[in-house]
This record gives C-alpha cells, structure tokens and sequence, in this order.
C-alpha cells in the first residue's frame, strides 16, 4: 500500500489544527510560522508567503524571505454588507498592502500581512460578523452562487443555500476561536469531526450554486455543484454536478483538468444530505497518497459516476431523479445598471484582476469606500473577480453614478469584451506556486490582444481569455477560450477551445511559448476567424467546427 | 641547542653527513623545502605499522548530493544512497542546502543530482553551492571524482541547464568526471535506472581495492616572509562585498569577504582585521581648496618627503577630526568659537565637533592661511580601521569574513565623504585591501568547549559571534550557546539571520533571543531581553558560563552592564556591591569579556 502523503500526519496529529500555532506564533526570531503550523495555518484561512520579488536579494543578505501572510475571508455566495465592506477596507489600509483583493471564489483576500498582525486582522475580521475559517486547505471552501442580480428572488434563496452549506461544512474545533479569538483553552481531547474526520478531506473541495441561464459560477469546474432548477418561478431543486477540477501538474500525465458530470435532480429540501454526501464519500475513498491525485476528480475517474451515485444515494438516503433541462449561456457577468425582478437596482462594476487599491488615475479603494458610506442595499462579488453594487433603491441610483465617474470606477468595464471578461490570478510576486506572470501582466497582454482584435475588427465580440501563474487553475482557465498558463518567466502553455459558457474543455494548442509566440498564434487564429466565421459564431466554437485543434481531451457538457 | 648535544643526536656517520651537505649545497631555498617534505614522507612510511590499514573513512565514502525542487531529485538521490548502501558501499546523501560547500574538496567520490526549474535556473537549496563553485572562492577540486544525473523538462529552452552547468564547473575546476552526465526529461525513469546501475558499479570500482594512500606530509615551512603588520600591511583581495541589511533597512551593512594569505595570518575568532583605506579623492581636493594649497607641493615630515597629495591621501586624517588639529588652528588663527571649544570649559562643545565635524567643516568654517608642511604636521596621522573578525578558519579556511557598519551621516544636508566604511562599501569583488591582522587575546572562546557561552551583540558587534559560533561548530564543543541580538526591524537588520535560525534548527545554537527596538510601540533593547531572562542568565553563569559583549561602547555596553549587575543581584541574591564583586571576579577568570568600541 503507498504511504500517505505528509501532510495527512501534520492533520492527524493536529489535535484539532491547533498544532504549534501558538508557539509559532510568538517565535520571535523569524517572521515564519514552523513548517506543519503552515499548513494547519490553512485550514484557518491564511496563506504564508513571501515576496519573490526580493527572495533571491533577500538569501543573498543571509535575510530570511520577506514572509507575508494572505489572508482570505468566508464569505458564501459573494455576499457582504457595506459595514462589513468599511471593516476590511479599514484592515487592509491598516495592516495589509492597501488593497483588497477579490477571488474568483466571491470573496475578499488580504494580502501583506506580518506574522505580529495576523492576529488583530483575524480579531478584526470577526469584529466585522465575518471569518476566514476554512477558507484554504483540505476542506470545503468559500461556497460559491450566482452572483445573477435579474432574478433577485431566486438569488437570494440559492445565497441562503450557499451560506447554509458553508456552515454544515465548517469544521467542529474550536480552535479558530482559541488561537485568533482568546476563546476558551481546550482541556482534555480535540473536539470531534462528525462530517470531516480527524484528516480533514484528501484536498480542497469546492463547491458552487449555479442560476442558469448564467453560468458565472463555472459549476463543471467545481468538485460539488448545483445547479439551481427553477420552474413558474419558484425554486424546485437543484441537477447535481460532480467531480469538476482544474488543477493539473505540468509533465505529470495523470493529472488533468475535468468537467463535472450532472449527475441527477434532487429536491431543495435534499441539499444538505446530498452535498455531505458527496463530502464524506470523498473524504473516504479520495487519494490521501498523492496530493497531485486526491481531488474528487480522479476518485470518480477511478470507480465510475455510477459507483459514485450509488455511494451517495446511499449516504443521503434518497434517489436522484432524472437531471432537469437546463441552459447556460454565458459565463461572464453583466455591467452597468439592471432592474432586477423587484425592482430594485444593480450595478456591477468591473475590477480588473480583482484588485481593489487606489491608482493614480482610478482610485477604486478610496471610490468603494465612499459608496459603502452611502449604500443601503449590499456588495455582491461576482465569480469574475467584479462587484456588483446591489439593491440600490432607484433615487440613490444617480448618486453612486456620480461616485463612479467622480472616482473613474468605470474605466474598466468601457473596454472591450475581452478586457471585460478577462480573469487573472494572484501569481507574482506573491504566490508561492507561480511560475510565471499573471496579474501584473494582464494590462499588458489586454492591450496587444485588444490590438490583434481591432486589426481584425472583431474588438466588439465577446471572447473568454484567462491567464494564471502556475497550472493549478485558480483563474479557471481550461474552460476559457484563450488560456495562457504559466509555465517559467514570460513563457506559457496556449489553450484554445472553450465555449464561453464554461461547459467545454480548451485543449493545449502551444507549449512553453513566450509573448511574441503567442501573438503570432493569436493573431494567425484570429485572422482565420474574422474570414471564416459563422453570424455571431464564437472563438472558441469557430476553432472547433473547423477542426483547427488537436485531437486532445474534447469533453463538454450539455448546456 | 648547543653544537655539541646536537652533533650526539645526530644519526649520520660522518661521511652520509658529507655526502648529503655536498647534495644540500647544490640546492636552492624552494628545492630545500621540497626535499624536507619528500623526506619527511618516506620516514612517516616507513615508521608505519605493517599490518593491514582501513582506508580513512573520507577516502571511502560515497557522498550523494541532491538539489530538488519538486521532490524527484531527492527521491532518485535516495534510490542511489539505498543501492549503495545495499553494494556495500559507504553512502551517505544530503540536499545540497544541508551541505557545507567549503568541504566540496575533502570528498573524494561525489554523485550528484541536479534538477533544473524556471528559466535554466538551479533549484533554490543549490544555489549556495552553484554561487560557490562560480565564485572567486571557487577550490581546485583535483581530489574529487564525481558523475551528474541532471533532471528537467525538455518542453523547456534550457533543458537541464543547471545540471550542465554543474558538471562542466566541476570539471574545469579539476574534478575528474566518472561518467557522461545524464539527461533525464520529465520520465525520469527512462534513463536514471541505468545511470543509477553504471553508478554502482563505478564506485565499486573507485572504492573497492585499498586505494594507494597517498602520503601526506607538512613541509617545513619557508622561512616566514616579514610579519604582517599595522606598517607592514598586506594586500588581501576582496571576494565578497554583500549587503546584509535589507533594501528599505535605515542602515547599509556590508559582509566582507577577504583572502588571507595562507598560513600568515592565523587569526582566532575574536581577533580583529586592520585596514588600510585611503581617503577619497573628493575629500582630499576639498581640504586643498579650502588651503589654497597646491597638491603636487613636495613635503618633507620626519624625515619623508611626498607631493601633498600622497601626504593627505595616504598619510593624515582628512575626514575624521583630532584635538590636535584643532589646536593647530587655533594657533593660526583668532577664532573666538575655537577658543572656546579648548577652554576647560568647552569639552562637551568640543566633543561634539569632534563627533559630527569634518577637517573641511572646521577648515570652511573658521579661515586661515595655510601652507602645505605645517597643514600635514598639524593633520593626524592617518589610522586604519579595525573591525571584528566574523568567521572562524576553521570554517572558511584561510578567508577571513567582515561585518561592516557603512557610516553614512549627514551635516547641514551635505553628504559626508570618506568614512572608511563608505570606502570599504563602495569597493567591487577583486579589489585589493591592505591589511594586517589584530590579535584580541582577551576575547577568546574558551579553551574549555564544555563551557557555555552567552553573546550578546547588537548591530554589527554581532560579528565575533559569527565565528564564535563556527568555531564551536567546527570543534563539536558540547557548551550551549546563547546569542542575543538587537536591532531595529527583524525584517531589514537582523544580520545573518538565516544562518542563525539555521544553527538554532540544528541545535548549535541554544537559545536565540532578540530584542528590535521599533517593531512595536514601546522600544525594547538587548538589555531588556536579559532581564526579561534574568532568571536562566543567572543560571547560566553559576554553572560557568562565559559572557561576552560586543558593539556599542556609548549607550549599550553600559546600559548591558547595568542589566547584568541588577541580574546578578536578583537572582543571586546579593547587594548591589556583591553583584559588583561578582561581575570583578568574572572578568578576573576572563569570563566576561567585552569588545566595544
């Protein structure tokens, strides 16, 4: 039998995640927190990193690296207050890097915080009726749901379901509370894990609520999925996808990207009994050898969808019926003002890369807060990195206009579709796993792709591009039309192919090339589709139909 | 020895005795001292036991370093050690991050396996080892055998690079190459089954019959070259010129990497380096111009005659002031100010001026007429510059480490020039030093290692712990030790970090306290740390520990001995003139020992 991973000990052995945490804490001659605290310090919501920009200066003076620490808030279906929103402006002004940072997971990240402040900013965050448990590590993550604000009465049901399956997923410990909070001192032995066991799950396992038609929420990309049925308008249940992951390591022909299979219809009363399990077949049968292997992804790849509903309709104690109909048609998100079916008032704005600081020429820091001094309805973060100003009363409407444009928070969403959608990852300086570029990128390559499109009038279309640092997929890029995925500095692997609606796998067309590369790929790709393209037919469907791809993995999804 | 005793011992009849005088006459010094050492062999071989004889170990070991960054080095570096092993062989692996380069030429049979990330780039643990090897410090590595296994992913431009570059700087470096270097893309299996059996069997072969053990004897030594000395400086070349103060820290600190010349200057941990810096060029034509004076005007002083130029670059203080200057202007000219800095009353004016003032501030601020022999006779004569040693030889060998604080102050907004350390900061690798070695008896490890030992050193008087602690290293001396540092941010001026909280992983080090003065509200000092350790300090000293302070001799020395007085009588229970004998009697048994400056 092959040994388990190390990582399953450091859990095991954790006595509830609590760890060395404490002792690591307070060790005053590093800015580090001990090895196997570093992962425990997961599980409470909290990256350690560093700045690579300075790690090679700083081995050169005999410094450690430069540790700072990410720290990332739960926050279900994206939702927040705007008293919520002035406390975490309020914490990254005063202890991170002065700016927030929004996920493709719907939530808010802090990066630049030392080890001495990790605990005020936790203190801080639950001054605010927020916190950042389980938010990384090998357990259930920020639960995700449409951020769709047309049909704001099944938004709001599918928000509480998020928030309800967030919480059944939060661990027991109390060691959150214990460490950051001055809670209580566990006497005797660790609390008991009654869905997650004493290892926690075998990896990250994500879990998202769709609202068709959108699919902003790209739910075949998440391990657990639901999809939301919605019939004479009301919400009957949910079609359950499961087994959907990016995360891939180069070179390592066993892993690979996967779309979630649907894989039935439950009723909404059956939510939580299903998705647990879902959770605890994983938790049961997930790789715990190899942590390239362990995601829900290959336990179904390895004993089949069968086995897999078998095993749950078991656990729940029910039988799924027959997937309902359902369409998709699209996965970005809508900008500028709607009218939602209550009449109130939505307005998303467009956050490039997520990053919410103040530039010289748009300050979005300073223009969010403002309006979170005058906004009565709530924020709503959307799955591509955007806010949406929601349930705005329609005199307020001409106000947070003029906020917007006083504080230039529009420029971004006047750009082209491309640059609109467009979704980037963290990567350098301050990933750990980057290889290449990404964030601080994406100005940069928006600007040559938007020039490829214009010399090919085809800058209005709407085209799906992603761009991450590493090949774990945080930005979701194998269902994009365009992804670059890095690979080593200024070099990427090109995938092409995905459909736009997030039902379709792209497919490696270019291995490790760099910038130039690209561009003469793009444009050659390009250029066939202005000639040949179909009346409205996409990127990424025209590339298909005229078989300009290799013959790799072709999975998609109905949708 | 007289003639007489030594003609009774000696061992040659009369006519060997001429046979071999005839032979010597013949030769000069250099084939002198060959022979010495030639013969001294044959008489350790022949003195040899003959039975049979276990090879040293270093001779039989098979050494597997790795450098992984995803895990596959290591996992194949492993593979080989387990092979070894199970062959017979005397295998030990190691990360490359674990490795102490400087020991690289002391191995005889080395495997290595390189694995290649990023852009060529070697993977993070080997990249001490990869600046070393491509460094000026880089040894001859004429004993060592070796044969590379590279790692890496074809998909990339430079496939494998570090690994090439590995296995050509070893053999340009003298290494002999055992076998082809090997390949291996990301299916590593494809080609490191084979390379791991040919690898086998190589060592088998390298280690298997008793090699020829090659004798090794010390020469007599030539007759030593002058001595080194503060006027018989010796030009040392600069290997290393490293910042290791962070970019944003308030202060630039260097570390200095000197080549000593082999066998002359024996340093001990403790000791300290005397440097010779000229003065700046600018500082100099500052004073000229302020003089009037021409610099090419000869100058006899003492008996030695130099254009003034030589004389203010190489010979007399331009930047630092001295009373004696002072006075000297005086006497020149009717100054009122001046005169009071020299009134009994004006110490504390004159000390500051002394402090914060440059020959050229003085010389702007109160004119005179100058001419060029009574300028240099008035200047002080310049001095070198003394900085604690921060390596241990038997760590670097014959390299001596500095840490050098770059005095970098300002006055009425003009940049200073020519502080030494500036000078020293400012120097490029290759640049050559004059210098000559301090002794420091009175800072010394003791001889006894089962003492512990307590450092305390802020700042720069950080330095002598380095080699201190390399030393105890080196020598497996069972003490503890306890260092305890101070600073103002962790993040920027805790120098050496990585190498102490690398002894601290290791259990070299004992106990590592730190004290950053504004990393939080209120400021905390090194002697705030002690008290706050009052207790086990104590403890450390009752079971006869030595301690020793080096830095600061203006605020901290003092406000440290304070601390160690209130200590002594907390915890040992005594009155303030008991703890006073105590701390007497510790500096009696050179057990407390103070380097400030």
């Amino acid at each position: 039998m092959a040994t388990l991973s190390p990582i399953e000990a450091v859990k095991a052995h954790s006595r509830g995640l609590r760890g060395t945490l404490v002792e690591s804490l307070t060790d005053a001659p590093t800015g580090s927190l001990r090895e196997q605290d570093q992962h425990l310090l997961r599980l409470h919501g909290s990256y350690q990193q560093d700045d690579r920009d300075v790690r090679e200066e700083r081995r050169l003076q005999k410094l450690e690296p430069q540790w700072r620490f990410m720290v990332r808030v739960r926050l279900p279906a994206g939702v927040c207050t705007p008293a919520q929103w002035l406390a975490l402006d309020a914490l990254a002004t005063g202890l991170g890097n002065s700016s927030l940072r929004l996920t493709t997971r719907q939530t808010f990240q802090f990066h630049g915080i030392i080890k001495h402040d990790l605990k005020p900013v936790m203190q801080q965050i639950n001054a605010a009726l927020l916190d950042t448990i389980a938010t990384c590590g090998d357990v259930n993550r920020n639960v995700m749901a449409s951020s769709n604000p047309i049909e704001s009465p099944a938004h709001a049901q599918i928000a509480e379901c998020a928030r309800r399956l967030s919480e059944h997923f939060l661990p027991h410990t109390r060691a959150y509370h214990e460490i950051w909070l001055d809670g209580e001192k566990l006497s005797g032995s660790p609390e008991l894990e009654p869905i997650y066991g004493a290892s926690y799950l075998p990896r990250k396992f994500k879990a998202a609520i769709a609202l068709p038609p959108s699919n902003d929420v790209d739910i075949f990309t998440q391990d657990l999925g639901f999809i939301a049925i919605i019939e004479e308008g009301r919400l009957v249940g949910f079609n359950l996808t499961v087994g959907g992951g990016m995360g891939v390591t180069h070179g390592d022909a066993a892993t690979n990207p996967r779309l979630a299979d649907v894989a039935g219809f439950l009723p909404v009363e059956a939510l939580l009994s299903v998705a647990e399990a879902v959770v605890t077949t994983q938790r049961d049968f997930g790789d715990r050898t190899n942590r390239k292997h362990a995601r829900l992804k290959y336990t179904i790849e390895e004993r089949g969808l069968a086995w897999l509903i078998g095993e749950v309709e078991n656990r729940a104690g029910l039988k799924l019926s027959p997937a309902r109909a359902f369409h998709f048609d699209g996965n970005g998100d809508r900008f500028g003002w709607l009218r939602a079916l209550d009449g109130t008032w939505h307005r998303t704005l467009r956050i490039r890369a997520g990053r919410i600081a103040d530039r010289p020429d748009a300050p979005l820091l300073t223009g969010l807060r403002t309006i979170a001094r005058i906004h009565r309805g709530d924020f709503r973060l959307t799955p591509n990195q955007n806010v949406t100003i929601a349930g705005v009363d329609i005199e307020d409407r001409r106000r947070i206009d003029s906020f917007i444009a006083h504080f230039g928070m529009d420029e971004a969403e006047r750009g082209t579709p491309v640059s609109r959608d467009a979704l980037a990852c963290v990567a350098l300086p301050t990933c750990a796993l980057a290889m290449a570029e990404a964030e601080r990128y994406l100005p940069q390559l928006l600007s040559h792709v938007d020039a490829i499109l214009v010399r090919h009038v085809l800058q209005s279309e709407p085209l799906i591009l992603r761009i991450t640092g590493c090949p774990n997929g945080c930005a979701r890029p194998y269902v994009a039309e365009v992804a670059l995925v890095g690979k080593a500095l200024g070099r990427y692997n090109l995938h092409v192919g995905g459909d736009g609606r997030g039902a379709r796998l792209n497919v490696l067309y270019r291995e490790n090339i760099d910038e130039a590369a690209f561009l003469k790929e793009f444009d050659a790709l390009v250029g066939a589709w202005a000639a040949e393209r179909g009346v409205g037919e996409r990127f990424g469907d025209f590339l298909w139909r005229t078989q300009r791809l290799p013959l790799a993995g072709s999975a998609h999804r109905a949708a | 020895m007289d003639n007489q005793s030594n003609a009774l011992r000696r061992p040659l009849d009369v006519g060997q005795q001429d046979q071999l005088l005839a032979l010597l006459a013949e030769m000069d010094p250099q084939a002198l001292n060959w022979v010495s050492g030639y013969v001294a062999g044959i008489a350790a071989e022949r003195s040899r036991p003959l039975a049979p004889r276990s090879l040293p170990e270093a001779a039989a070991r098979v050494l597997v370093l790795y450098a992984s960054q995803t895990g596959n080095g290591r996992r194949v570096a492993e593979r080989l050690g387990r092979s070894l092993e199970a062959a017979g062989l005397n295998a030990q692996v190691s990360t490359t991050a674990d490795f102490p380069c400087r020991r690289l030429n002391e191995e005889r049979i080395v495997y290595f396996v390189a694995s290649t990330h990023g852009d060529g780039d070697a993977p993070d643990d080997a990249r001490p080892l990869m600046d070393y090897l491509f460094s000026r410090q880089a040894p001859r590595l004429e004993n060592l055998t070796y044969a590379v296994l590279a790692l890496g992913d074809s998909s990339y431009p430079k496939f494998c690079e570090a690994g090439r570059r590995l296995d050509e700087r070893l053999a340009e470096l003298g290494a002999r190459r055992l076998a082809a270097r090997v390949d291996c893309d990301v299916d590593i299996e494809a080609k490191a089954s084979s390379w791991l059996e040919q690898s086998i069997s190589i060592a088998r072969a390298e280690t298997g019959g008793a090699a020829p053990r090659l004798t090794v004897v010390t020469p007599l030594r030539a007759a030593p070259a002058p001595t080194i000395s503060r006027d018989n400086p010796i030009e040392v070349e600069l290997f290393v010129n490293q910042r290791v103060s962070a970019r944003h820290a308030d202060h630039d600190v260097r570390h200095l990497e000197l080549a000593l010349p082999e066998g002359r200057m024996e340093y001990e941990p403790g000791d300290s380096l005397g440097i010779w810096v000229d003065n700046p060029a600018a500082a100099v034509k500052r004073v000229l111009e302020l003089c009037g004076l021409d610099p090419s005007t000869p100058v006899t002083v003492d008996g030695a005659t130099h254009p003034l130029r030589t004389w203010l670059t190489e010979r007399r203080e331009v930047t630092r002031l001295a009373r004696s200057f002072i006075e000297g202007l005086a006497s020149r000219a009717e100054h009122m100010e001046l005169r009071a800095w020299l009134a009994p009353g004006g110490i504390a004016e004159l000390r500051r001026a002394l402090k914060e003032l440059q020959v050229a501030d003085v010389l702007k601020r109160f004119p005179a007429t100058w001419d060029a022999e009574s300028l240099v006779r008035v200047l002080h004569p310049l001095s070198p510059r003394l900085y604690s040693i921060a390596s241990s030889r038997r760590e670097v060998g014959s390299e001596a480490h500095l840490t050098v604080g770059v005095v970098d102050y300002k006055q009425d907004g003009e940049a200073r020039m020519g502080a030494a350390s500036s000078q020293l900061s400012a120097l490029p690798a290759g640049s050559k030093l004059r210098a000559y070695l301090e002794p420091n008896p009175r800072f010394r490890l003791p001889a006894d290692g089962t003492r512990d030992v307590i450092m305390i050193g802020p700042g720069t008087g950080v330095a002598p712990f380095r080699g201190f602690l390399q030393a105890r290293m080196a020598d497996g001396a069972p003490g503890r030790n306890w260092l305890i540092f101070g600073g103002r941010h962790r993040e920027s001026d805790f120098l050496y970090q990585v190498e102490w909280l690398n002894a601290q992983k290791k259990k070299h080090l004992h106990r590592l306290d730190v004290a950053f003065s504004r990393d939080q509200a209120h400021k905390i000092y090194v002697q705030d740390r002690m008290r706050e350790q009052g207790a086990e300090l104590f403890a450390w000293l009752e079971g006869g520990a030595h301690l020793y302070v080096c830095g600061d001799a203006e605020h901290m020395a003092p406000d440290v001995e304070c601390a160690l007085l209130d200590i002594i009588a907390e915890h040992g229970k005594r009155s303030a003139d008991a703890a006073r004998e105590y701390l007497a009697e510790l500096l009696a048994q050179r057990r407390y020992a103070r380097d400030i400056y």
